[in-house]
């Protein structure tokens, strides 16, 4: 049977049919999630997708981690089953705002909202949805974010790099002032995982600057089918 | 006092002839409410009252069984098969914009989804056509980036990927930037939706946004004394006419409607734009043949002070007038709920042929909605050739001193490559969402952007929008014809077969017979131009008033053509992909620089005559280009318009990071052949193993064409004369904007 991936919708949301493409095309099936149900439906995995949620007023993903649909996702990932979750740009705010991820993503260095196709170097193959890259592997997927900065003490930072959880790092210039050039970061265990670039619109040739961010939805179901 | 002296008619923007006409449709003095709304309604903006004469012209222009709804609808809608249609509109903001950059700007995005919304489409792209004043001009530094915010901030969140659109600099629009916004959309041809109000006793229900004071009398600025006056408010008085807008809530705001249509619980819509609840109201009632009663103290409200001419006349965003029938109504406002979206029930369809307003009990508007919609002045504005137009197309550009050496060409070609004008747009582009929705398959700086609307069978459309305002001021009809020729071809190059026309004519005052002359050229022009190319015009904008200090900017149509693909896959880059691909140029290059990006860059010269226009070439150019796409035998295909040749291969190699060695043809001048502007011409680039087909079809069908080189190394090399390496170039193309703009 195939893998069931969830993808939240809250008001506002903007990626989330991006997002269902790419799990489809990584041949999983995409699960509509609505952010006033508290259910996740029995899903295997869950994509929080980019957008503005409830338009990110008050602070980015600052409203979205109050949705009821958060509440059952804080529940299945704390007990300890290890629920693979992506949160991708708008959707890596509220596992930090959620506090399911340490750090906050504040406005660009720039001060500009900035789309551009972006050089990353995945730093670690060891998450839930980074297993099917090699580490060190470069790939070109776009980014598009005005709060993509990412911040955290020095504490944080350190023990990200530590313990291997900076999951991917801009090269080839830094679209936002990021500490640490870091785009996504994972929790302890790995399952869950911050990325403020877009791998769902680099799925297709066609649509994206590459298939490269294929990958991260395929490494989650193939782990999801070897469990 | 009394008789027409108490009624503050010319404060409102009417002439006394009009404020008679009022006086007569009701046989009574008007309420000061009704007063209002006529002011507002029979406003240039909303009226179209000097426009009209002359775009009737444009109703007429050639094969239309693939529209669905044409002008006259809140957009046009054209079938591009498999039961699927797509409706496109650009309108301007300009003033707002100028006002109040990033709110006039983003309530531009805003206004221009709800029209295509309204159609039962669900909006897929947007895309905007800026001009400012000089780069350098401090006042374009206070208005370009908080207009390129607005769009971004609005279109970003709102989750429409910008494609495209044209970004000019002109001392013509210091003091008065144009802002124009499109947006394109797609519903199944069982969604399309009617403004049209029937069925005596259906529920009027507006939803959306709260009502405010924002916008009040934003058609008509002149409009807003009085109201202040009338609304007794002194918060009120200091009130911007500029509208706020909140595209979280309009992204809601779609998906609501979407659902709504969806579920067939709507029986009319309408978007509610300029002159507010007062347009919607009485358009839909006068589509439908039918009455309606309103009560205003249903109307949620931002601020409780508001009176009736306000809550009527309130161009307040995001929000929409349904009528629902009344057994639907409760699972209407479900789906409201659902979505977070206020919705109320203000009013009733009835069979009394009358719009009737009631306040707290008290009509405070009873009059036939046809005369506020429909049955507005109508001018035939007097038009006089400009005096200074003899004198300007004698000042023809070919006594300005040219280049004539390799070390002057390579100079003027690095000047043009970072001129304001034709220098990398990144700087703009990259503050916008191209990727939001999966489904951009080609975006700027392409010449034009391309967009998925099925992903099983790749099927497609292609929008470019273009506008020449030199070319017009020199001459407004090829002027107008050029911009369409380039609209036109840039669909074409991308490999789509164009279908349909959307306008968005910016103007100085129509009371200059000047300007009005420069108007009904350029409209019959376009509508001239239309029938030659065989795609109909599907609807349009009219901005008026762009002027400065008395001097109306020069003559502005932007021209949008709209193309469709069988197979989006088939779609060609202007990017030069692969090394040793031949490179052909079609077409004629004459030496034409009337109104050119040289002359304008160079010598800051605007005179003679435009490059000349044949629109038979331009059919069978398309008509090349599309077969040469669809077959596989074109590699990449990039037009040639502002800076020529010149221009047009730097960009191709700086897309695609390859070089090109150039050959300039031994009978044609080295200049000429670099930076002309002649029109018809494209530069594609093909496989060795297709250049004998390729060949061989131009020939048959009569396209001028000719081999000028290769895709080769990593320098433009212009044999004979210079090579720039593609860093140099790329330097130079790359560092003006952000220089100027941070």
């Amino acid at each position: 049977m195939a893998a069931r991936v969830g993808v939240v919708t809250f008001p506002g949301s903007l990626d989330d049919g991006d997002a269902a493409r790419a799990v489809r095309l990584a041949g999983a099936e995409a699960v509509p999630l609505w952010h006033a149900d508290p259910d996740l439906r029995g899903v295997d995995a869950v994509v929080l997708p980019g957008g503005f949620s409830y338009g990110d007023y008050l602070r980015c993903g600052a409203i979205a981690r109050f949705a009821s649909v958060m509440g059952a996702l804080v529940t299945a990932v704390r007990d300890g089953h290890g629920l693979p979750v992506l949160g991708i740009c708008n959707g890596f705010q509220v596992l930090c705002e959620a506090h399911l991820l340490p750090g906050a993503l504040v406005r660009n260095a720039g001060l500009h909202f900035v789309c551009r196709d972006q050089r990353l170097r995945i730093e670690s193959a060891a998450t839930a949805w980074t297993g099917d890259y090699e580490p060190g592997a470069e790939i070109v997927v776009p980014v598009k974010n005005g709060e993509g900065r990412y911040v955290a003490d020095a504490r944080v930072l350190d023990e990200l790099e530590a313990t291997g959880r900076v999951v991917a790092r801009y090269v080839g210039g830094n679209p936002n002032g990021s500490m640490h050039d870091i785009a996504g970061i994972a929790s302890a265990d790995r399952a869950v995982v911050g990325l403020m670039p877009h791998p769902e619109h680099a799925v297709e040739t066609l649509t994206g600057p590459s298939a490269d961010g294929l990958g991260f939805f395929t490494s989650v179901v193939k782990q999801l089918v070897n469990a | 006092m009394t008789g027409v002296d108490d009624q503050p008619f010319a404060e409102l923007g009417l002439r006394a002839d009009e404020y008679a006409r009022i006086r007569e449709i009701l046989g009574r003095r008007p309420t000061d409410t009704e007063l209002a709304m006529y002011a507002v309604m029979w406003s240039e903006h909303c009226s179209y009252k000097s426009s009209k004469v002359h775009l009737r012209r444009l109703r007429d222009t050639g094969a239309s069984d693939a529209l669905l709804a044409g002008i006259g609808a809140q957009a046009g809608v054209v079938d591009v098969g498999d039961g699927r249609a797509v409706t496109f509109k650009v309108e301007s903001h300009n003033h707002p914009s100028f006002v109040e950059p990033y709110q006039g700007a983003a309530t531009g995005v805003g206004g221009i989804v709800r029209d295509i919304l309204a159609m039962g489409a669900r909006p897929v792209a947007v895309m905007d056509s800026l001009r400012f004043g000089p780069a350098d001009a401090p006042d374009t530094r206070r208005v370009l980036p908080g207009v390129v915010a607005g769009i971004g901030g609005y279109g970003n969140c709102l989750g429409l990927p910008n494609i495209g659109g044209e970004l000019v600099f002109d001392a013509t629009y210091a003091g008065n930037p144009l802002v124009n916004a499109l947006c394109v959309g797609v519903l199944p041809h069982t969604r399309l939706q009617t403004n049209a109000a029937v069925g005596v006793g259906a529920n009027v229900v507006l939803f959306g946004a709260l009502t405010g004071r924002d916008g009040i009398g934003g058609v008509s600025v002149l409009a807003s004394a009085g109201f202040d006056t009338a609304s007794d408010s002194g918060g009120g008085s200091k009130r911007p006419s500029v509208q706020v807008g909140d595209p979280f809530t309009e992204k809601t705001l779609v998906e609501c409607c979407l659902e709504l249509y969806d579920r067939g619980l709507v029986v009319a819509v309408q978007d509610l734009g300029g002159a507010g609840l007062t347009c919607a109201t009485s358009e839909s009632a006068a589509a439908g043949g039918s009455g309606m009663r309103v009560w205003l103290e249903r109307v949620p409200l931002r601020e409780p002070s508001m009176v009736p001419l306000e809550i009527l006349t309130s161009e307040s965003q995001e929000r929409m007038l349904a009528v629902v029938a009344p057994e639907r109504t409760d699972e209407f406002l479900a789906v409201c709920t659902k979505w977070g979206v206020l919705a109320t029930v203000i009013g009733a369809v009835t069979d009394t042929g009358r719009l009737v307003a009631t306040w707290h009990g008290e009509v405070v508007c009873d009059v036939p909605p046809a005369s506020l919609a429909d049955e507005g002045p109508v001018y035939d504005r007097p038009t006089r050739r400009p005096a200074d137009l003899a004198a300007l197309r004698a000042d023809d550009p070919g006594s300005l001193p040219c280049p004539a050496s390799a070390a002057e060409l390579r100079d003027t070609l690095l000047r043009l490559v970072a001129a304001p004008n034709l220098c990398s747009r990144a700087w703009v582009t990259e503050q916008y969402d191209r990727y939001v929705r999966g489904n951009t398959v080609l975006a700027m700086p392409e010449d034009a952007g391309v967009v998925r609307l099925d992903e099983v069978t790749g099927a497609g459309v292609a929008l470019a929008l273009d506008g020449n305002g030199r070319f017009c001021r020199l001459d407004p009809y090829a002027g107008a014809q050029l911009a369409l020729a380039e609209a036109y071809r840039n669909v074409a190059v991308t490999g789509a077969r164009p279908v349909a026309v959307t306008n968005c004519l910016n103007f100085g005052s129509p009371e200059d017979p000047q300007v009005m002359w420069q108007f009904a050229e350029a409209v019959r022009g376009l509508a001239d131009g239309c029938r030659a190319l065989a795609i109909p015009v599907t609807g349009g904008n009219v901005s008026f008033y762009n002027s400065t200090r008395d001097a109306a900017i020069h003559p502005t149509p932007v021209v949008g053509v709209l193309g469709v693909f069988d197979d989006v896959a088939r779609r060609t880059s202007m990017a030069f992909a692969t090394e040793g691909e031949l490179l052909y140029l079609l077409g004629e290059t004459r030496a034409e620089f009337g109104g050119s990006e040289w002359a304008h860059a160079v010598h800051g010269h605007l005179g003679g005559t435009p490059p000349r226009v044949d629109l038979a070439r331009e059919r069978l150019l398309a008509a090349v280009l599309v077969a040469g796409s669809r077959d596989g035998m074109v590699s990449t295909a990039h037009d040639l318009s502002d800076g020529g040749l010149a221009q047009s291969l730097v960009e191709s190699c700086l897309r695609g990071g390859r070089g090109a060695r150039i050959v300039p043809p031994p009978r044609l001048d080295p200049f000429v052949f670099l930076f002309a502007e002649s029109a018809g011409r494209a530069v594609v680039a093909l496989r060795r193993s297709e250049e004998l087909r390729f060949t061989e079809m131009c020939d048959a069908r009569g396209l001028p064409c000719t081999r000028i080189g290769v895709v080769d190394g990593d320098s433009l090399d212009v044999q004979g004369q210079f090579a720039v390496p593609l860093t140099e170039l790329r330097a130079a193309y790359e560092a003006t904007l952000p220089a100027l703009f941070g």
